[in-house]
């Protein structure tokens, strides 16, 4: 009977001693005064957030909450005030959202590109094309296998943005597939199945060593990736913290900071993967 | 005063009646058999005395204490001991399970140490202490289950045909240490089971019992020479029973036909009055001829041996008057008279050797 | 074959050279499912003896809903865990979405099912007249029970680690209702889906490694507790 009991009561001290440690850290974030920041997985996946946050906590005391999901979620979150403030790259839902209210003091971030990649034997053909749409016909005459994430992310209404202005319906056809998965994922089954993809250049970048795929166009002006940042409308959702959703805001759009985001992956990839646009316009951008 | 006093209970299931005792009673020190068929209510009446059971109504005084106030029912279990059929003993050591009656009642470590030594001798499992329980034979198992009741020194001991699931010899060998252990610590008991001679070798006195209610209640002796009802006696060991019709009455006597003889028996009874009677085996006389016919044995009845079946150091013949009768013979009979199945004998037996039960009764 | 051999090199380097991010995430896997395993242990045995050794009616129909539950799929519990506790759901005002609070509450909703059921047929499955036969012996209603779980050890022990199972290897209702917050919501299950997200397989793997290891560790001491000789 003893022995049982003493590993018992082992086991018992040693989950009271997480669990109580466990406790105190949840107590402490609770009562820092928290933002909730609703973004996108390619965001995410950059690492930009990772050095930006940590700078943003330290300058403001405020605890970020960097909830990166598809596009298409983030919106959502915003529209049901289940976030303070957006940072997102999906212009025409973006517009809708400050269209309905919920979305207030759009402001101009950052801008990065998309890609297309593919294999390193282009069996369509696209390398040279300037025309993103061209190349977009191109695959398409060609049947070639096409990953989309399918997952309604700024990647993917980009993706279906060029679809639409190259007047094909790609849904249908049996060369699209859809991963419905993030676009680092999305590469991988690209490379496996040696298909093409359009992607933003940071992911593409970071996993490039191991993919096996080339970039095969890029610079065409459809392909710009812009990023807003967006506060939620207190008016429409009471509950949201609009001090912590401004300070943030404000945050990307410093002078400071947007030279952060200036130098940011030049020591690892050789090239920013973002560039700075704070205060331009949109139509400005690319030129 | 006695022990144990109980008025009107009754038990019901879903609204039937499963017991109903409208008095029964204990005295200190005394061992009671409880006799009877399966569903007699044996096990319900144990389960209700040790309040185990919930009971319709009645009255229950142990000691003079009413036990049936809901705050008394742990204390008062803890003055008791059942022991089951199956051994129901705990995955633990055979020490262990002696001991969890007292580890339960939070009895000191050394004490425990002392009346586990103590009953475990009693009960002969001194070897078997560290074993584990899930390893002992049936014997065995059920010497811990004793050992487990009695540890805890109880005042009453409830035990539900505890021998029942054990082979013959591991049977014989318990009862006899049952019987020594009940003297040794005098405890008193109720033992419920339906072989009559554990009864008869383990009781003072007697109660059968059947449709949940008790039968007859009585010494020992009393109950099975003079039992009330044929259930009863089928159950103390009458195994002859038979009927007949009374032609004629003399002083005391009466006569009846039965399968066509004439039987001589004593009783109060009416001619013309349908009767059944019984006659335990060891009453009856086997032999050749009508030797017996000058002596004060008045029925000598030709009969044929139907069967001869061995039952322990004795014989059990079964033979056929035209009725059917049972008789013990021991070994050295069967062999001086060469008795075999098919064989014409002359059946005899007294007249007081008949016991009347009235039809009906 | 190599990605295998990198991911086992990179578990054993991030663990030996004590990586903060690594440790943090470890620990906090440990702390939550721990402590989900902890509270569906207090519900799950105390429900399940209750429910195994009382009659009552519309019994069968709660142990179905128990048994049911047990295949209550993760996903589920995270969706409706979020809906329950975002800002402008009937728990906002806690505001416990995206902490480890969130993720410890859908574990145990996940585990407390598996180890009530389990409990339900391991508390059952003891005869019958045992617990008469305990009640005799003069046992009060605790100690009664508490022997009767001693007794049915063997489950119960499989019931703890089938719950424990459950929850240190979930993954959607952790990342719904946690957040995936780096070094606040973070675990190992969550990190590991975002980095092979991101392609980083290496790390991916190493993270894999360390968790099937923790896994394997708590369910040997569970084990020998469970398989252990009876002491005098």
């Amino acid at each position: 009977m003893k022995t049982i009991s003493i590993s018992k009561i082992f086991l018992a001290l040693v989950v009271a001693i997480l669990f109580m440690s466990g406790m105190s850290e949840t107590l402490q974030a609770a009562e820092q005064k928290t933002v909730i920041l609703a973004t996108t997985t390619s965001t995410q996946d950059s690492g930009l957030l990772d050095v930006l946050i940590p700078l943003f906590e330290k300058k403001t005391g405020y605890f970020v909450k960097t909830i990166s999901v598809g596009s298409g979620q983030a919106m959502a979150m915003g529209a049901k005030g289940e976030a303070d403030v957006l940072l997102v790259h999906s212009p025409a839902a973006e517009q809708k959202l400050v269209a309905d209210g919920f979305g207030i003091n759009r402001r101009l971030v950052m801008h990065n590109d998309f890609i297309i990649v593919g294999p390193l034997d282009d069996p369509a053909k696209i390398k040279g094309t300037k025309s993103t749409r061209e190349a977009f016909k191109k695959i398409a005459a060609a049947n070639r296998l096409f990953l989309s994430r399918g997952d309604n992310s700024g990647t993917h209404a980009k993706e279906k943005d060029v679809w639409k202005a190259a007047g094909i319906n790609q849904e249908k056809e049996k060369w699209y597939q859809q991963t419905g998965l993030g676009m680092g994922q999305t590469l991988n089954v690209a490379a496996e199945k040696k298909g093409y993809t359009l992607t933003d250049r940071a992911t593409y970048l970071a996993l490039k060593k191991n993919l096996g795929l080339d970039i095969l166009n890029e610079g065409d002006a459809i392909l710009l990736n812009i990023y807003h940042v967006i506060e939620i409308n207190p008016v429409k959702w009471p509950k949201i913290n609009v001090a912590g959703g401004k300070a943030f805001a404000d945050f990307m759009v410093a002078r400071d900071i947007q030279d952060v985001i200036k130098t940011f992956g030049v020591d690892k990839f050789g090239a920013p993967l973002f560039f700075p646009d704070a205060g331009k316009k949109v139509e400005d951008l690319g030129k | 005063m006695p022990m144990l006093i109980v008025n009107n209970l009754r038990v019901e299931r879903g609204g039937i009646p499963v017991l109903d005792i409208p008095h029964f009673d204990l005295e200190e020190g005394e061992n009671l058999a409880i006799l009877g068929p399966n569903g007699a209510g044996k096990t319900t009446f144990l389960l209700t005395l040790a309040r185990l059971l919930k009971y319709a109504q009645g009255e229950l005084l142990f000691k003079q204490q009413d036990i049936s106030l809901p705050e008394t029912a742990v204390s008062y279990r803890r003055r008791l001991a059942v022991v089951f059929q199956e051994p129901l003993l705990l995955n633990k050591t055979v020490f262990n399970n002696v001991a969890a009656g007292l580890k339960i009642r939070g009895v000191g470590r050394a004490e425990i140490e002392n009346r586990v030594s103590r009953y475990a001798e009693l009960v002969k499992i001194t070897h078997l202490l560290n074993r584990d329980a899930c390893k002992l034979s049936g014997g065995e198992a059920q010497r811990t289950n004793l050992a487990r009741a009695f540890a805890t020194e109880p005042e009453l001991i409830l035990l539900d045909e505890p021998f029942a699931n054990l082979d013959a010899p591991s049977r014989d060998s318990l009862i006899d240490d049952l019987h020594n252990i009940l003297r040794q610590t005098d405890t008193t008991a109720i033992l419920a089971t339906h072989d009559r001679l554990e009864a008869l070798r383990l009781a003072d006195r007697l109660a059968v019992m059947d449709g949940g209610k008790i039968v007859q209640i009585g010494d020992c002796h009393e109950v099975m020479n003079h039992p009330v009802n044929e259930v009863v006696a089928t159950f103390v060991g009458m195994e002859a029973v038979f009927s007949g019709c009374v032609q004629a009455i003399t002083d005391g006597s009466f006569s009846m036909s039965v399968a066509g003889h004439i039987i001589e028996a004593l009783g109060k009874v009416c001619v013309g009055e349908q009767v059944i009677c019984c006659i335990r085996p060891e009453h009856i006389i086997i032999s050749y001829d009508h030797s017996m016919a000058d002596t004060s044995v008045r029925n000598n009845l030709p009969s044929k041996i139907v069967k001869i079946t061995p039952q322990g150091p004795f014989f059990k013949l079964h033979l056929d008057c035209g009725f059917f009768l049972a008789s013990y013979v021991t070994q050295q009979s069967l062999e001086n008279l060469a008795l075999r199945e098919g064989k014409d004998v002359t059946v005899s037996f007294k007249a007081t050797a008949v016991h009347v039960i009235r039809r009906g009764k | 074959m190599d990605l295998l051999v990198d991911g086992f090199l990179k578990a054993a380097r991030l663990l030996f050279s004590l990586d903060r991010e690594v440790l943090g995430i470890t620990l906090l896997s440990l702390q939550v499912s721990g402590t989900a395993t902890l509270i569906s242990l207090f519900l799950g045995i105390s429900c399940g003896t209750a429910v195994a050794l009382t009659a009552f009616p519309g019994r069968n129909l709660v142990v179905s809903i128990i048994n049911a539950g047990m295949a209550l799929p993760p996903v589920v519990v995270g969706l409706f865990v979020t809906v329950f506790l975002w800002r402008n759901g009937p728990f906002g005002f806690m505001e416990l979405l995206y902490t480890p609070a969130a993720m410890i509450i859908a574990q145990a909703i996940i585990a407390t099912p598996i180890v009530m059921g389990i409990t339900l047929a391991a508390m059952q499955s003891l005869p019958s007249k045992l617990r008469l036969q305990i009640m005799a012996l003069g046992a009060t209603r605790m100690q009664m029970l508490w022997i009767l779980m001693q007794e049915a050890r063997l489950p119960l022990l499989a019931a703890v680690m089938a719950g424990f199972g459950g929850v240190i290897s979930e993954v959607g209702a952790s990342i719904m209702v946690g957040g995936n917050i780096k070094g606040y919501s973070r675990v190992l299950t969550t990190a590991t889906v975002m980095e092979t997200g991101r392609g980083n397989f290496d790390v991916a793997i190493a993270l894999s490694i360390i968790l099937l290891f923790f896994v394997f560790l708590i369910n040997l001491v569970l084990t020998l507790i469970q398989q252990r000789e009876r002491p005098r």
